[in-house]
């Protein structure tokens, strides 16, 4: 599994790292930075797609 | 039709005439908000304060939020402006919230940097500090007002701070935000007197920046962005104002609802003691559930929305919170599930003017949760019906009286 952030869509909101500070941090804007650029460890899996779940602007694109 | 008596009266029928200032509504407004939503008529109208629209869908909500071309910020202020006479300060207005694109953008991008996680991190001490604070004034009297002893005075010594105005200065800052946001909505004479004062004090202080520029200081920095962006005096004031204006009221009212909930709660708090592990979802789910703001948009060109025929210069109420208690969405909305999984609430908003200060927000919210729970472990409301609360643009208890 692999994420990535849509940088149009996403708003800054931070429910993403909330969800998975693993996997999301922030720019100096607020905006989200995808920490694990390369294949997830499955371990992170489900705080991933709730991540995913979470962003309320849908930015979050994850591939299996 | 801007005065509380001119716009009273039974509500009849909340499709077609519901009243955000009727007591009742600004008192507990999610059950007229759920007989809208699974009504005939989710989005209700109204001819009351001047007409508006009122969708109570998440999807609803949402979809306008995201529509900013047709939906527009021109005007955010749930009720008109009264007079048009606004005298020497009529074009300040409150950027980014009140701009479209495309100036929106670089408004909003020159004050993101302020709002950043890493950026918040440094009032997380202070905040608490000050918490402790306000709570050894009043411990050791077995009894406080939540709202006003302690909510109240959180966030307007972190903006304070924040903009380097100051903080002796806030309850005067409090009095002319009530001025603007609350009391002023259905008194256009306070709210013009109010606009004046903050407008006012801001045009000293950049007068003053101008005079002796600081180092690391907000004002001077946006002053000194005009290589950059086309800033001028207005906007600068017009950012100041909103800082005060959108940062103190809200905040306030999300931490008095949720001390307000957590008093009926003995069982919530108790699980916030012993799993600080919920911290995360706990604040996303009070702010999902007691969400305080509620914006405006204004219908740029007619259009139907979900066979609604909407009008150029119609005004529609945004309200986040009828969306984030909208079951469509949420399982069990009217219930505050600490470990919720699934929230993609929309307490602040949705689109291009998502809040920009959600991470203070949500850093002041839980740190003034966290310091309570740690000095006051149990507590709870004095009496139910005393507690009295403010509506309209803004959710949230004004007198909340505890005791422990
Ligand atoms: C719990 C507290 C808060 C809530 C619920 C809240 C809610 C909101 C909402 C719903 C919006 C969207 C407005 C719209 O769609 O028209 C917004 C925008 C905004 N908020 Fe907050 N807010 C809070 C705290 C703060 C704080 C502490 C600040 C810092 C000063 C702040 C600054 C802003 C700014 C600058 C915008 C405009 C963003 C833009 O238009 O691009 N807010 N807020
Ligand atoms: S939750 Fe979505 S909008 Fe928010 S920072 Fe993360 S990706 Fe961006």
């Amino acid at each position: 599994m692999r994420v990535k952030v849509d940088a149009d869509s996403c708003q800054g909101q931070q429910m993403c790292s909330i969800a998975a500070p693993e996997v999301f941090g922030s720019d100096e804007l607020g905006h989200a930075t995808v920490l694990i650029t390369g294949d997830l460890p499955a371990e992170l899996h489900t705080k991933a797609r709730r991540a995913q779940a979470n962003c309320p602007e849908d930015a979050i694109i994850i591939e299996e | 039709m801007s005065t509380l008596e001119e716009n009273a009266g039974p509500v009849l029928d909340p499709t077609s005439d519901f009243n955000i200032f009727d007591p009742e509504f600004v008192r507990d407004p999610y059950p007229t908000m759920h007989d809208i939503r699974e009504s005939k008529c989710p989005i209700a109208h109204s001819e009351r304060w001047g007409g508006s629209w009122f969708p109570t869908r998440y999807e609803d909500v949402v979809a306008i939020a995201q529509e900013h071309e047709t939906f527009t910020s021109r005007d955010i202020v749930v009720v008109p402006r009264a007079a048009a006479a606004e005298g020497a300060y009529a074009g300040v207005a409150a950027p980014p919230i009140t701009s479209d694109p495309p100036d929106h953008h670089w408004h909003r991008r020159l004050i993101l940097p302020v709002f950043a996680p890493q950026a918040v991190a440094k009032y997380e001490q202070s905040t608490r500090d000050l918490c402790n604070q306000l709570i050894d004034k009043f411990i050791d009297k077995g009894h406080a007002d939540a709202a006003t002893d302690y909510a109240q005075q959180i966030p307007v010594r972190v903006i304070a701070t924040m903009l380097g105005v100051p903080v002796e200065m806030s309850d005067e800052f409090t009095s002319w935000v009530r001025g603007v946001l609350e009391i002023g909505l259905t008194d256009p004479k306070v709210r013009l007197e109010n606009r004046i004062n903050i407008i006012s004090f801001f045009k000293q202080q950049l007068e003053d920046r101008k005079a002796n520029p600081r180092e690391n200081d907000l004002i001077t920095d946006l002053l000194n962005s005009g290589d950059k962006y086309p800033v001028t005096d207005q906007y600068v004031m017009g950012v100041c104002n909103l800082m005060l204006v959108a940062g103190i009221d809200t905040t306030w009212s999300a931490i008095g609802s949720s001390l307000w909930h957590l008093a009926q709660h003995p069982e919530h708090c108790e699980r916030l003691r012993s799993t600080p592990e919920l911290w995360a979802t706990a604040i996303e789910e009070l702010l999902r559930a007691y969400s305080p703001v509620t914006m405006a948009r204004i219908v740029d060109h007619d259009t139907e929305f979900q066979g609604c025929p909407m009008k150029a210069g119609d005004r529609i109420l945004m309200s986040f919170p009828a969306a984030n208690r909208d079951p469509r969405q949420f399982d069990n909305p009217d219930e505050v599930i600490l470990d919720r999984e699934h929230n993609r609430h929309v307490a602040f908003g949705s689109g291009i003017h998502r809040c920009a200060g959600s991470n203070l927000a949500r850093l002041e919210l839980r740190v003034a949760l966290q310091v309570w729970l740690e000095r006051i472990p149990k507590f709870s409301l004095v009496d139910p019906a005393s507690v009295t609360w403010a509506g309209g643009q803004v959710h949230g208890p004004r007198i909340c009286n505890v005791r422990f």
